[in-house]
Order: C-alpha cells, then structure tokens, then sequence
C-alpha cells in the first residue's frame, strides 16, 4: 500500500507561531518522504534546540530532538551505527552555525551519507529573536537593541570549504522546490547540505516573505516588484561536478554565486560532487564486511549470553608461560 | 651484605624519546618469561622529546601490585637520571651510569627546573659536595651503594667494531639496551631470556631486534667481566618455572579487550592523555575475531572534533542500537556533562570510560590524581541517574569494563567507568584474561512490539510508566516502533511535556531505576573486604589505590598489625547498607585517596553517617607507594598520626 502523506504527520499540537517559514520546511520534509515512498521506521529525523529543533515531534518517524548545537555528532554516530538508516539533520542557523558550527566543518570532512537542513532566519527564534550567525552586519532586526555588531557567515561557502558534497538552497515558501532538492539531498551519495531561508515573522522584520518576494522592490522602469528569490536551475547554472577535473571551476561559481544578496538571491542546488568518497566507504575500506555487518547490527553474545569475540589472539601475545 | 633473589625494585631513566619505555617493557618481559611477577608504571612530562622520564618495575616470585620508594638498581645513561633518582637509591644498591658525562654540572642539564635543582644542590650541600654527577655518585656511594660506570661512546664503538657496522657507532639510541643489559649481567639473569624478550618487543623490526639482541650480549659480557672483581651485586634474579596463564599486561589495553569482548562495536574519543590509548588499541584492532564463524565481527572508532561530539556521536551509535562507549579524562568529562544529562533522561546506554589524571584545567596532564569522583558523580545539571563504577587494577578493569557495559543496557542509563592515570601506565603480570567467567546481558531490549506496548495514538511507548521503572530499548529503525527522543522532559511516547504530574512521574520512573541497581548489583560489584573482618582499624578507598594498600597490609601484617580494607567499586548509587556492615564495629577508620579533600571520605559521611577518623591523602601527582601507605597506617596504629596525613613521595 502506498504511503501518504498523512501517514508521516503526527498528532502533536503544533506551536510554532502563525505565519512561520518552518512550516513550510516542515511539509516539503513529509512530501518528500512520501514521495520517495520511505517507509516511517527506516527515517530518523534529528533535531538541535530551537523552535527549529521541534520539528521531529510532528513527523512520523523516529525523531530525535538532541541537544544545542549537537544534532550533527548525534545523527553522524547513528548513521554510523547503522547506516541503513535513512537520517536527516534539522535544526536552526543558530544551532548549527553558531554554537555547532565546529560539528558543522567536521561534519563536511567526514561526508557521511545523509542530509543536514538548516532553518535559517537570521534570529535565534526560541530565545527571543537574538541575532544569528546569518544576520548581516548592521541589520537590527525589532528585538535587537542595538544594531548587529557582527559580520555574517556565509553558510553555502562555508560548507563548501568545509567538504559537504551536495549543497542546495531553498526557501520555505516555495516547498516544492524545496521538497524537490530535498529528494535530491537524500538520494545524494555523502553529506548533503540544504540552507533554507525561513522567514521569522516574529522576530525577523526585515527578511520577511514580502521582502523575499520583493514588494518592495521595484523596477524604475516597469514599475513590476522585482522578487528577490530566483532559481538557479533557470538561469543554466549547473553546479554539478561531472569530472573531477572541473572542481575548481565549479567551486569559484559556487561562491561568487553564494555572494548575492540584496536584490537578486539564488536558490537550488549550488554544488554536487560525488567524486569523494563517502565516510562509509572510507571504513569499508579499513573493515571489509562493515556494510553488512555494522557495529548495529553485530551480534556479540550467544543464546547463552556468553560473549562471542574471540580475544585468544591477543592474549597470546600478552602469555609469558610459552 | 647477603644476597637478595628475585625482589628488586629497578629503575630506569632518560629524555623522553631515548628509549626508557622499550628498555623497560624489555625488562619487565625478560622478568616475567623468567617466571618471576612484575609490577611497573611509567612517569613522564607532558613533552614529547627530551623531558625526563621514568619507568619503575618492581619484581618478585610472588604478585605484586605497587611500587616501592627504594631503589635497587638505577639504570641511567644521561645526567639527569643520575640527579632526580640517585639518592632514592638503597644500600646496597647500585647505579649503572655514563662514565663519560661524569663531569657534568646539574646547572648544565636544562630539563632540571630551578624547584628540583634547588632541592638537589641542597642535599649535595649539606654533604659537602659540589653539583656534577660525581657528586651525586659520591653521595650515594657514601650511604653505600655501588657504583657502575658505563663508558657507553668506547662501548658503541668498540660493539660497532666487532659486527663490521661502523655506522652503528653513532646509534645513541641503543644505549638504553646497553644499561638495561648492564643491570642484567649485574643481577645474572639469564642471557638467553633477555635476548628473547628483546626480539619480542621489537617482533615487528626483525633487524632493529637482531641489532639489538648483539649489542645486549656484547654489553652483558662487558658488564660480568668488567664488574667481576667487586664483591658482587647483591641483587639476584633467577629464573623459575612461571606459574600457568601467566599474561603482562599493560593498563591502557585491558579495558580496551574488555570492550571487545563486552560488544562494544562503536567507540568515540578525542585525544588526551591518558585516555587516548584505549580508543588507539581498539582502533589498530578493529577487525574482530568471533568464536561463531557466520558473523563477522569489527570496531568503528570514530575521532571526532571535541569531547562534546564525541559523546553525542556514541549516544547517536547506542540510539541506533549499539554497544557504545567514549574514552576521555578529566578536561574532556567536563565537556560532556550536558550530552550525559540527555543520555540520562532519555534512558541511553552509554559508557564513559574516565581515565583521571591531575586536574583542575589542564592540571598535570600526565601525572594521576583521583580528582574526578564528585565530578563524575554530580557532572551535568539536574538530576539523572548514572552508575558511576570504579575498578581497581588492571585486571579488575578487564571484567568490569564487561559489566559497565550490562549495567548501561540493563538499567538504560549512562555510566562512568572510572580509571586513571596510574592504571593505565603501570604494567603487570596477572592471570590470563578468561572471558569464560564473563556474560552479556542486553537488559531488555525489544526488536517487536505488541499492540499492549502502545499508546492511544498507536506509537510505541518508549517510556511506558509501569510497576517497573524499565521500559523496553528499540533501537532506531525497528519497524512499527517509532518513538520520539528529547532534551525536554517527555511524555511516555517520548514527545515534549510541560505537565506537571508526568514530571514527577518520568523523574520518579528514571530515578528510581538507581533503587533497582542498587537492589540488584551484587555485593562483589558494590564493596569488596580485605584484610581481618574483625580488625580495629578500617581502611577505605577506591581505584588504584587498592594495590599499594593491599601490599601495605600484606607488610603490617607481618608487624603483627591488623587492618582491613574496603574497596568501594560502586560509588553511585552509592552501596550505604554494605559500606556500613563491612565497616562494623572497626574503631578507627581511614580514608586514603590520591585527592587533596578526601572525596570518598565525605560519601562515606553523607551515606553511611560515618565520619573517618583519619584522612590519607596524595595530590602531587604521583601514585601512592607501598612504603608511604604502610608508614601513615602505621603511624595511625601507633596513635601518634594527625588527622590529616599528606604523602609527598615521588619524583
Ligand atoms: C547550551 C545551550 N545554550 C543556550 C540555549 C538556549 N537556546 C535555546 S534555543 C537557542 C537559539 C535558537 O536559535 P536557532 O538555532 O537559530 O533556532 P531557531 O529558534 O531560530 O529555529 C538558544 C540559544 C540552550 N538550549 N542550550
Ligand atoms: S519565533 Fe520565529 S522561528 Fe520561532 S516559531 Fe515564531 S516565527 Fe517561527
Ligand atoms: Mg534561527
């Protein structure tokens, strides 16, 4: 029987405020989940704190709601575990550019096969609209009190110096493209990134939907609001690496690309390269039947409860009665 | 002097980086292929090259467990040794040195700090003497010990010469073989063996191992003839048939093997000292050898970027389903208190191996204490349980290392397995590991869920308030089991609640689980007796403590004094009913602990109501020996002790 999407939607009463771009993220996650028809017990959706951090209580699968700025080491060592889980990491620029952000490089050198989402408002949402490590310099956003005194960080290139293999952007009010790149992120062989730019009607009042859909920005001539949002995918732009050979050429594009802001800002897919080996890999390497028998799946006692692995090897070593 | 078989406390010194660890693993091997017992540990700065270290190895017919202050043989073959240990030398004693560098100036050797220096020219002073390596000699020799000068360079030259490879000449580096094979000839050990363990420890260099086996020989004849005129060393070792299952083993192995054997398949860790090695032996052994030959058996160790990452990537492995641990010390622990707190509330197993060394910050990296009791137990912001379990050797490490991992999953909660500095750089003879004696219990752990395991909302009630405080494991992609973890408190399906009647249910729930362990653990796993039950006096300690303990009271009871003593293995829940029947009617009771305050001492009180009489404490750095336990029991027996007694010996 096909899933639907009901079938990945809990019953938690939902307690973002109206109007948030997380919900918009939150059902491009559950389309493209029942898109790709994975079944709710092989997904496993970490979360970091923030209202951001909330998601996995109002989806149907595992949801594992961790820690401040950790969700990235508590989804790596799960996948790691087993790695026939399907993971996905949420959680809020804060989280994950701030506080989490030396998890957040560690994370793109070790490229384990899952996908990382970050819900990027410019504001630390659940503390009271504080600035975020995406905020621009200057901005003072309404519950600021004093304009922001810190430069932002550029989360697309930073993940690319960082080694993250797929790196999309997308944008919570347009959730079929979103949930479109998400599928894409899944389906990536290592760790994809996805910078989502989530309005926070709440606390952020300059980055708002109108905003991004540009009302105030008008052509002099036509007169016509020029959106701010465009997609990659329709300007040519192909971010994907098809030769290794073309690396260092795409990885320029990706961060002039990265670099627009203001009037025109690109969202899709920046920067896919499956020439890296994923981390899996790279312990297949190391331990021949990883795959098969990860450290999950391992059995270590007998029916007895007597332990199976066999330390004489070593011991041997160790005897001095020989 | 009459002579001495087989008891000899060797000490062997140099810049770190000279081969002082080699000479001594070489020694200790040779020591126990000869059927004798070994105890040895190793001192170092936190350096890399050329700082001063140290390796002590004790040796008997029978096992011991400690080190002793007194020195038998000093094997040096730079200054500095010579300065820093010559007068720990005992009568009769000998020192084998550099005969080249005599003239040497203590003001000359850099690696002397001025603290060291001063104490050293102090006691040459008083002597009256100057400050040159003679002078040391002179010293010792005057308290009578005898003196065994090594021109190491003409040696060099000479070996060089005799095997055709004058490059050899210039292998300084083979000088600590040289002085270690001088002690050999000094003591007549059998040549044989020394060559046998020299090939062992370098089995991977077979070259490096043949070279070295020569130059041992050439320098063990040099050494008998040379020195064959003097009355003779009065310190023998003897060969004797070894007793059977007889392994020497190395601290920061044993609970590593624990791990394998235990299951546990996914270990995190970020480098520090002295906890690095654990993850290192596993990691150079992560494909596993199984009795049952379907499956296949590995290791992943992950390094990750911090402690914090390391152990939310262990509990992301036990979510999944794993057998999970993570090994730090002290500056490490600290940062994973608030990960612990999550592990605890939403009931993960996961096992933190805490290898202690000298705190606070950065303390003395590489130098013991026992600081990180109350830590361990109150790490993290409110209330949540963990067992925090203490080993006391390397062999006890072994065993227990199999049962933190039962505990974890049986009571779903983290654990800190405790070891230190002193456990995991001291080397042992003791019984081969038998893994027949261990078992594996999961604890309850389900891969199906019946339709009764479910709440209204049809999900799996990962916590479940039942009669029992136990609620069945599912690890993350179980089908038809989906639950939710979180940080917040929960509700039994694991989603976030503010309600404050859950609250105390789910505290109550968790909680309560400690009650169970403390019903269930059994008493060998909470508190161990030694010594006479019906003693007067009551020694109470935990970890490695436990060795020289057991020795010093091997010592006083052969003064005729009687002590008992409690090795407490279980410190949280803390084991009160037991402590305080094994405590008795014992008159006297004395905490002795490597911290400045006595940390065991106030659990005692709080939990029992038991103040101790007497307080025996160390925190310079350096474990507590034989002789320092035994001197402050004894002077506690004699009533002429202060409450508080600070031991102060090492180098
Ligand atoms: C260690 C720690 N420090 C501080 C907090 C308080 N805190 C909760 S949410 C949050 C910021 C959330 O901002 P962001 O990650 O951007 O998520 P958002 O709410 O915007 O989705 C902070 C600082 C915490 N939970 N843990
Ligand atoms: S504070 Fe902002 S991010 Fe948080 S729920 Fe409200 S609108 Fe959304
Ligand atoms: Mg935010």
């Amino acid at each position: 029987m096909a899933l639907k999407l009901a079938d990945y939607k809990t019953d938690v009463h939902n307690d973002w405020c109206p109007g948030c771009g997380d919900f918009g993220i939150l059902n491009a996650i559950q389309m493209a989940l029942a898109d790709m028809q994975i079944p709710p017990h092989r997904a496993t959706i970490f979360s970091g704190i923030g209202c951001s951090g909330k998601t996995p209580h109002y989806i149907k699968t595992y949801g594992i709601h961790t820690l401040h700025g950790r969700v990235l080491p508590f989804a790596q060592g799960a996948k790691l575990a087993n790695p026939e889980l399907e993971v996905i990491a949420v959680g809020g620029d804060g989280d994950g550019l701030g506080i989490g952000a030396g998890h957040f490089v560690s994370a793109g050198r070790r490229n384990v096969d899952m996908v990382y989402i970050i819900f990027n408002n410019a504001v630390y949402g659940l503390t009271k609209g504080q600035a975020s490590p995406t905020l621009k310099l200057g901005m003072k956003t309404k519950s600021l009190p004093q304009p922001n005194v810190n430069n932002s960080v550029n989360p697309v290139a930073l993940a690319l110096v960082s080694g993250f293999t797929f790196i999309a952007r997308g944008y919570s009010y347009d959730i079929r493209h979103l949930k479109d790149i998400i599928k894409r992120a899944v389906e990536h062989k290592g760790l994809a990134f996805i910078d989502v730019l989530q309005p926070c009607p709440t606390y952020n009042d300059i980055n708002t939907k109108e905003w991004f859909q540009g009302l105030d920005n008008i052509d002099p001539e036509t007169k016509r609001v020029m959106p701010r949002i465009y997609k990659l995918e329709d300007t040519g732009y192909n971010g994907v690496v098809n030769d290794p050979s073309e690396l260092n050429e795409k990885m320029a594009k990706v961060v002039e690309k990265s670099n627009e802001w203001g009037s025109k800002i690109p969202i899709g897919v920046f920067f896919q390269n499956e020439h890296v080996p994923t981390y899996q890999e790279r312990l297949s390497a190391r331990i021949q039947n990883y795959m098969e028998y990860p450290p999950a799946h391992q059995k270590i006692a007998d029916a007895n409860g007597r332990p199976i692995t066999n330390i004489e090897g070593l011991l041997d070593d160790l005897r001095v009665d020989k | 002097m009459p002579e001495l078989v087989n008891s000899l406390n060797w000490v062997i010194g140099g810049a770190q980086g000279s081969g002082v660890d080699s000479a001594a693993n070489i020694f200790s091997r040779a020591c126990a292929l000869a059927g004798l017992h070994v105890f040895g540990k190793r001192e170092y700065y936190s350096n890399i090259k050329g700082e001063h270290s140290y390796f002590t190895v004790r040796v008997a017919e029978t096992p011991i467990r400690s080190h002793v202050d007194n020195i038998n043989m000093l094997v040096s073959f730079d200054a500095e040794t010579v300065f820093r240990h010559s007068s720990d030398v005992s009568e009769g004693g000998g020192i084998i040195y550099n005969a080249d560098i005599a003239e040497t100036k203590i003001d000359e050797v850099p690696t002397i700090d001025d603290h060291a220096s001063a104490r050293i020219k102090k006691t040459l002073e008083k002597a009256g003497l100057g400050f040159s390596v003679q002078d040391a000699l002179e010293h010792a020799r005057s308290r009578g010990v005898v003196l065994y000068p090594m021109p190491y360079f003409q040696l060099l030259e000479e070996f060089a010469k005799k095997v055709n490879d004058p490059a050899l000449s210039k292998l300084t580096r083979m000088t600590n073989v040289m002085a270690l094979s001088a002690s050999m000839a000094l003591t007549d050990f059998d040549s044989g063996l020394l060559a046998r363990a020299i090939q062992f420890i370098f089995k991977a260099k077979k070259r490096v191992a043949e070279t070295n086996v020569q130059a041992a020989d050439f320098t063990y004849n040099y050494a008998k003839a040379k020195f064959a005129d003097q009355n003779g060393f009065r310190y023998k070792l003897q060969a004797k048939p070894a007793d059977k299952d007889i392994i020497l083993v190395q601290g920061n192995q044993s609970s590593a093997m624990g791990k394998m054997v235990a299951g546990c398949r996914f270990q995190t860790y970020y480098p520090i000292t002295p906890a690095s090695d654990d993850s290192e032996f596993l990691e150079s052994n992560d494909v596993l050898d199984l009795y049952d030959s379907g499956d296949k058996g590995s290791t992943v160790v992950v390094q990750t970027e911090d402690e914090i990452a390391a152990i939310a990537m262990a509990i992301g492995g036990a979510l999944a389903g794993s057998r999970v641990a993570t090994a730090t010390s002290g500056p490490g622990f600290s940062l994973m208190a608030e990960a612990l707190g999550w592990a605890g509330i939403n009931e993960v197993p996961v096992v933190v191996s805490l290898y202690q060394r000298a705190g606070p910050s950065t303390g003395l990296p590489t130098r013991h204490e026992q600081g990180d009791l109350n830590f361990a137990i109150n790490a993290g912001h409110g209330e949540f349980p963990r067992i925090v379990f203490a080993s006391g050797d390397i062999e006890e490490s072994f065993y227990d290392t199999i049962k933190v991992f039962n505990f974890a999953e049986k009571y779903q909660m983290p654990i800190i397995h405790m070891l230190d500095k002193a456990i995991a750089n001291s080397v042992m003879t003791c019984r081969v590991f038998d893994t027949n004696k261990t078992r594996i219990d999961r604890g309850l752990v389900a891969d199906k869920i019946s339709d009764s395991d479910r709440g209204a909302a049809g999900n799996y009630l990962r916590f479940k308030l039942s009669d029992s405080p136990l609620s069945p494991r599912i690890p993350l992609g179980t089908e038809n089991a989906i639950f939710w973890n979180t940080g917040d408190e929960h509700t039994e399906e694991g989603h976030i609640t503010e309600d404050p009647e859950l609250r105390v249910q789910m505290m109550d729930k968790r909680m309560s689980k400690l009650d169970l362990a403390l019903r269930e653990i059994a008493d060998e796993d909470k508190a161990v007796l030694y010594g006479n039950p019906d003693a007067d006096i009551v020694l109470v300690s935990w970890g490695s403590t436990k060795g020289a303990i057991l020795d010093a009271i091997d010592r006083l009871q052969k003064d005729g004094i009687s002590v008992k003593f409690i090795q407490v293995r279980l410190l949280n829940p803390f084991p009160s009913d037991l402590v305080r029947s094994l405590l008795g009617n014992s008159k006297t009771v004395v905490d002795i602990e490597m911290n400045y305050s006595g940390q065991l001492g106030s659990l005692v009180r709080q939990h029992v109501g038991r103040q101790p009489d007497y307080l025996v404490v160390k925190y310079n750095g350096r474990p507590m020996s034989l002789d320092e336990v035994y001197n402050a029991v004894r002077r506690i027996s004699s009533g002429n002790a202060p409450r508080r007694q600070v031991l102060k010996n090492g180098t």
